[in-house]
């Protein structure tokens, strides 16, 4: 189901960790589709000095964010802003179609991180950036229309 | 250590046992002939097929007449939900299943809640029991058809589906109440007696016990009304159209025979890895729950979340060493939502992602369980060392990430 180079990237991931005096930092996270990734940069003469990343998700979550930090590390601001999840998911040789939507966010992370560095986001915000749903559920509901997996015993 | 290849995703399906491959064979190219036909290839058909219902039925305890092979579980329990459901729409039209049970039940129930039935989804503790209580509440003088799952394919819990079915019948106060059960999971494993379970309908699938895909059965109990759905020849009793699956229909009997004259032994050894590995994870690996019943649980199925880490992640690592499981994160499946059966017992959906099963089956040996044990604590450490949720416990303790 991954490609040889997404299995490569899960399974060696470049630029692990977080930098702790990070210029800018972004998260994206989702209660629903279960990743999370967290993009740290450090700037240097308006370039991207330095970049790791922190993911809490599935294979391509994963290798997505690890390649998204080889794309960008070295390029400027705007050429950054250039790389689009989709232009990640190609560099890595396509993901799965079911995939494309629910783990492919690594682009928006770095892009969040540049909001941050430019001062168009909440910068260096204590507060909690992911969103609410990620707590406990009742769980007591109906069923939902959403219940689409499909049957596996 | 060597690179092995352990299977441990019997709920998912299992191996074709070779006796019961042998069995099947003849009537693929020697005794191919339409049951329905009067000379010798037809009839050796015809026999071997009502040999397998004589069979099938000896372990349901019920009469041949009462057993008809479908494509699969799923069909089964489609039809007998919708077969139910029509001919006794005249009666009342509320049906009552449970939020956990498997798509085939649970997507036929919205399918019947679009075409004029009404649907109680009854909720689950922790453990993913039904609470009797709540299912006796639940009748009304409308309700026609209670469907409730025997096992769990997720966390393995074991319904009480006896007591269910019995207070069900109890409780009735006009039509009499249809019960079904989806046995999928209990058939290597549980009793099957349809009189002890006391279920007018029970829906079985092949390759979970070692038979072939494509192949189910669903018991009806005579006198049941039932609208077939699937129109045609008068095969099955007039109650499941099609020419006969004859290797099919006689794999899916060799496979229940063997199970039921391996079922104890078969639970005792699946069980004693299964507590083996669970203990395992537990004690060897910090942040990990159990998932489901602790006791009142399949022998064979361990559904463990790992804090902090994605499921599929793990899944993946695990297969890269020849470790084949599944988990209840929606990445595997590749859509949004994680496991409803989990989100059904009170977990959040970051734990619903973080959960793995392990379905163990007869072929798997203590030297398995040891070598997940020994790959699988460092795969979650890999995969917390890069986690951003590991790293918001360690500044804040939570979930500020």
């Amino acid at each position: 189901m991954y490609s040889d180079l997404v299995l490569e990237h899960f399974s060696n991931p470049r630029n692990v960790g977080s930098i702790p005096d990070a210029d800018g930092v972004g998260l994206i996270g989702s209660s629903i589709c279960g990743d999370m990734i967290k993009i740290f940069i450090k700037v240097k003469d308006n370039r991207i000095g330095d970049i790791r990343f922190q993911t809490f998700g599935c294979g391509a979550a994963i290798a997505t964010s690890s390649m998204i930090t080889e794309m960008v590390k070295g390029k400027t601001m705007e050429e950054a802003r250039g790389v689009t999840n989709e232009a990640v998911a190609e560099a890595l040789g396509g993901l799965p179609p079911g995939k494309m939507h629910c783990s492919n966010l690594a682009a928006d992370a770095m892009n969040k991180a540049l909001d941050d560095y430019e001062g168009k986001g909440p910068r260096k915000s204590r507060k909690p950036l992911i969103d609410k749903g990620f707590g406990v559920r009742g769980g007591r509901e109906m069923p939902s229309e959403e219940m689409k997996r499909p049957p596996e015993r | 250590m060597e690179r092995k290849t352990v299977y441990m995703d019997h709920a998912a399906t299992t191996p074709v046992h070779p006796s019961v491959l042998e069995a099947m064979l003849p009537y693929f190219s020697r005794s191919y002939g339409n049951p329905s036909g009067i000379y010798g290839i037809g009839q050796e058909a015809r026999k071997a097929a009502d040999e397998a219902r004589a069979t099938v039925s000896s372990i349901l305890g019920c009469r041949p007449s009462e057993v008809i092979f479908t494509s699969g579980g799923t069909e089964s329990d489609n039809a007998a939900l919708k077969g139910a459901a029509f001919a006794l729409k005249e009666e009342g039209n509320h049906i009552i299943t449970s939020t956990i049970e498997h798509h085939a039940v649970l997507n036929t129930c919205q399918y019947l809640e679009k075409v004029g039935f009404e649907v109680t989804y009854l909720s689950v503790d922790q453990f993913g029991m039904v609470n009797i209580e709540d299912l006796e509440k639940a009748i009304t003088d409308k309700t026609v058809l209670i469907s409730i799952m025997l096992a769990n394919n997720e966390i393995g819990t074991i319904e009480p589906v006896s007591e269910f079915a019995k207070s069900a019948k109890a409780n009735a106060e006009h039509s009499r109440i249809l019960f079904h059960t989806d046995a999928v999971q209990g058939a290597s494993v549980l009793d099957l007696d349809v009189d002890k379970l006391g279920v007018d309908m029970l829906s079985l699938s092949a390759h979970k016990f070692h038979g072939p895909k494509g192949m189910g059965v669903l018991y009806l109990r005579e006198g049941t009304r039932f609208i077939p759905q699937q129109t045609g020849g008068a095969q099955e009793g007039n109650r499941r159209a099609g020419t006969e699956n004859v290797a099919g229909i006689v794999g899916t009997a060799a496979a229940l025979r063997l199970a039921a004259e391996n079922r104890e032994a078969s639970s005792r050894h699946c069980q004693r890895l299964r507590d083996r590995l669970i203990e395992g994870i537990l004690t060897r690996i910090e942040d990990t729950y159990l998932n489901g019943h602790p006791t009142l649980r399949l022998p064979n199925n361990a559904n463990i979340s790992f804090r902090y880490v994605e499921g599929e992640a793990i899944l993946l690592n695990l297969d890269l060493q020849g470790v084949s499981a599944s988990s209840g994160s929606a990445c595997t499946a590749g859509t949004e939502e994680p496991s409803h059966v989990l989100l059904a017992t009170g977990i959040s959906p970051e734990m619903a992602h973080s959960s793995l099963r392990f379905s163990v089956g007869p072929a798997n040996t203590d030297d398995e369980i040891e070598y997940v044990l020994s790959v699988l604590p460092g795969i979650v450490e890999r995969l917390r060392a890069m986690s951003p949720l590991v790293a918001a416990r360690e500044r804040n303790g939570g979930n500020d990430v």
